[in-house]
């Protein structure tokens, strides 16, 4: 497969096609590809679940560990996101340290999973100030086709939907060959989605193969939930050297609303 | 009177869990494949022939090729932390000589074949597993290959050898305790490329778990060669 | 002998039933045909009685010749391989060209079209820009590329996209038959790369699409027989 960087007539070419709302496999701007859900990905893991945007494929596992609390919060458990870009999955991910990609990947998906409180995170106390859960979020693409983003995101919910919170034995540690039925403590009907946004030109578009993403100049990623009847923008980034204008993203704001809706319906027997 | 030995997991003591494999499931790489043994998943892919950075590690005379194994973090039930463990180097160095026998990399003078296992599930027998799905994926690459390469793990449960172990009895404690003893082979040969064993066994009796591995890695290659052969359809 | 590997060649490309020698997916390691008149050519060796297999692909039978072409995998350049490349660096002498492989590509300035003076090389090739070239050497330095020949140069407009190298005989088809309908019936001019590469300039963005569509149709049917007939028809309803 190729890591030939985008040529400049491609580029020249995906600007006027986008610019006149047009994309090779015949989709909308924001459009998105076909989205299929598997669960189960591992039976180690406490929650798992993989998602697959068109070809993109990320599977995403949560683990739960026992431990101290922060010491400026007793009386929460703690979540951390972590993930590496396999370079299994991109014949542009090397072997060694993480790039810059592969530390904000999992740094997005944190943001929209803090911001919408999604976890419960006061239930997950054993004993106040001395013994709290850390709910541990792994996020491994398998096949970058565009749009990571976004399908690590919907992955890791999805994940967290169907997280079992493990059997402590008497000594307090982590009974592995037992388990319970006591899910992960969430929010009612709250979870975030991520839509990232790309620019090219003067055209914005959602959902991007790898090839449309290499000739895109900056995008920008917001994690949105609703609460009861209210939106609520929970996380934005925007990443890349080009801009955004107020007017692009005031329309963003007016799009997100029907695209969580959508997505959510879409998958709401996972969700 | 001793009754007749159970495994703990039921099967017949040749018996090997469940095995399938499916090629291609990684539709970036150059090559790719899955290979389970019962609860234990592994997938591979390849990239290459291609560039080798830096130009020193290059070799002027063939290719080289370049295993990398590991487990993804959610695949044990102790989360593992992400980043290399001095096992998993150990088994991707085992795995790059498991394979190399079969390759033919001496036009590829300079450039690099890059072999990616992850095993998203481990329930024992992960190199091999990890082993059989690389061979699969160097195929389906179009590298050129003398032959496949089949592995398993055959073992001893106190005194009973057995093929192809789970977690269960890989921990196995009772009376003479559990061998593992992992092999590959280049399939229909008898040469092994492959061999690790740690545990107990009498050297007498080596040589039947070695025939026990052969009748495994015919079964498994059948496996293999179907998978291959059903990447036309798509 | 060599009348008869081009046959196969042929018979490979076009896929129907008359042509067709004998043809068979094999792994690698598998016997393909046992007996001593038969040669082991690319992708087969001999192992004692037998022809194996020395890689995955489809064993074909060409008098008694046989082969192992392979159907997946990397680009694997050659002498005289026309390749659509992207430039990536300019050195004193030349440029370095992305041509997907293993290998860089590299452009002598000697090699280009026309006289092109060291100083104005980034005017002529800039770093991003596209090229139609040909591979003339390939050797332990490197793959080297020339432009000097008919339907070689720089390429201008349009855009470039990829398919499985493998599948390249099949979208120029017998003598080009393929791709010289899609490029009447689409009315686009296209380039295409043993390297996988393909360049489409059309009139329009709609057509530019309709011939990616069409190419693509074509990679995805590589087995069934027939496929002229069918293509015609899909330009027909697209």
């Amino acid at each position: 497969m190729s890591s030939m960087e985008a040529s400049d007539l491609t580029i020249d070419t995906f600007r006027k096609m986008f610019e006149s709302g047009k994309r090779f496999d015949s989709r909308d701007l924001n459009e998105f590809r076909d989205i299929k859900v598997s669960l189960d990905v591992s039976n180690k893991a406490e929650g798992s679940a993989r998602v697959l945007i068109g070809k993109t494929d990320v599977v995403v596992g949560v683990k739960m560990q026992i431990g101290e609390p922060y010491p400026d919060s007793p009386d929460k458990g703690n979540l951390m996101v972590s993930g590496d870009m396999l370079p299994l999955a991109s014949p542009r991910f090397e072997m060694g340290p993480p790039n810059f990609y592969a530390i904000e990947l999992p740094r997005l998906v944190d943001r929209a999973i803090r911001g919408s409180e999604m976890i419960e995170l006061s239930k997950l106390v054993v004993k106040e100030g001395e013994k709290v859960w850390t709910v541990i979020i792994d996020i491994y693409p398998i096949n970058d086709d565009g749009n990571l983003i976004d399908a690590a995101t919907l992955g890791a919910i999805i994940a967290l939907k169907n997280t079992i919170v493990p059997v402590l034995d008497k000594e307090g540690k982590i009974d592995y060959d037992k388990k319970s039925k006591e899910k992960l403590p969430l929010l009612k009907d709250v979870f975030p989605i991520s839509f990232t946004f790309y620019k090219l030109g003067n055209a914005v578009l959602m959902d991007p193969t790898r090839e449309e993403a290499e000739t895109c100049e900056v995008r920008i990623t917001l994690g949105i939930s609703r609460w009861e009847k209210q939106y609520l923008i929970n996380s934005c980034q925007k990443s890349g050297k080009s801009t955004f204008t107020q007017e692009e993203i005031e329309k963003m704001m007016k799009i997100l609303p029907e695209k969580f809706e959508e997505i959510s319906e879409k998958l709401k027997k996972f969700l | 009177m001793t009754e007749k030995f159970k495994r703990p997991s039921g099967r017949a003591l040749t018996e090997m869990r469940p095995i399938s494999a499916k090629v291609g499931v990684v539709p970036n790489a150059d090559g790719s494949a899955m290979f389970a043994f019962g609860n234990t998943i592994a997938i591979a892919a390849v990239y290459g022939p291609r560039q080798l950075h830096p130009q020193h590690m290059q070799d002027p005379a063939a290719g080289i090729l370049r295993v990398n194994y590991d487990l993804l973090s959610f695949s044990v039930s102790e989360r593992k932390k992400p980043g290399p463990s001095r096992r998993s180097q150990e088994i991707s160095k085992m795995t790059e000589w498991a394979l190399s026998p079969v390759l033919d990399l001496e036009n590829f003078p300079n450039t690099v074949i890059d072999v990616q296992i992850y095993i998203l599930q481990a329930d024992a027998g992960t190199r091999t597993a990890g082993i059989n799905a690389a061979s699969l994926a160097l195929a389906h690459a179009g590298i050129p290959m003398k032959n496949l390469v089949c592995s398993v793990a055959v073992g001893k449960q106190d005194a009973e050898l057995i093929v192809d172990l789970d977690k269960e009895e890989e921990d196995y404690r009772e009376g003479e305790g559990a061998t593992d003893f992992p092999i590959a082979k280049i399939a229909n040969t008898d040469q092994f490329t492959l061999i690790q064993l740690d545990g107990k066994i009498q050297p007498e009796r080596v040589k039947e778990a070695l025939n026990l591995a052969n009748k495994a890695c015919e079964q498994i290659y059948e496996v293999q060669k179907k998978a291959l052969k059903e990447v036309i359809e798509q | 002998m060599k009348k008869e590997i081009n046959k196969a060649q042929e018979a490979f490309e076009d896929g129907s039933e008359e042509n067709s020698k004998k043809r068979k997916m094999v792994v690698p390691g598998e016997v393909i045909v046992s007996g001593e008149d038969y040669l082991p050519g690319e992708g087969a060796r001999r192992e004692g009685e037998n022809v194996v297999a020395s890689r995955f692909g489809l064993a074909e039978e060409a008098g008694r010749v046989i082969k192992v072409i392979a159907i997946t995998g990397a680009f694997i350049p050659r002498r005289n391989n026309a390749v659509i490349g992207r430039v990536t660096n300019i050195t004193f002498n030349g440029w370095i060209v992305d041509i997907d492989s293993a290998s860089s590509g590299f452009l002598p300035i000697d090699e280009s079209p026309r006289f092109i003076n060291k100083s104005e090389m980034d005017q002529f090739l800039a770093i991003g820009e596209v090229v139609s070239a040909k591979i003339w050497s390939v050797n332990t330095r490197g793959i080297d590329l020339t432009l000097k020949g008919k339907g070689l140069g720089k390429l201008e407009g349009g855009f470039i996209f990829r398919v499985s190298p493998n599948r390249v005989p099949r979208v120029i088809g017998r003598e080009g038959s393929m791709i010289n309908l899609i490029k009447e019936k689409t009315g686009c001019n296209i380039s295409v790369g043993q390297n996988g590469w393909v360049w489409v300039k059309g009139q329009d963005v709609d057509s530019e699409i309709r011939a990616r569509k069409a190419i693509e149709f074509v990679t995805e049917k590589v087995y069934v027989e027939g496929l002229t007939e069918k293509m015609e028809a899909w330009l027909q309803e697209n």
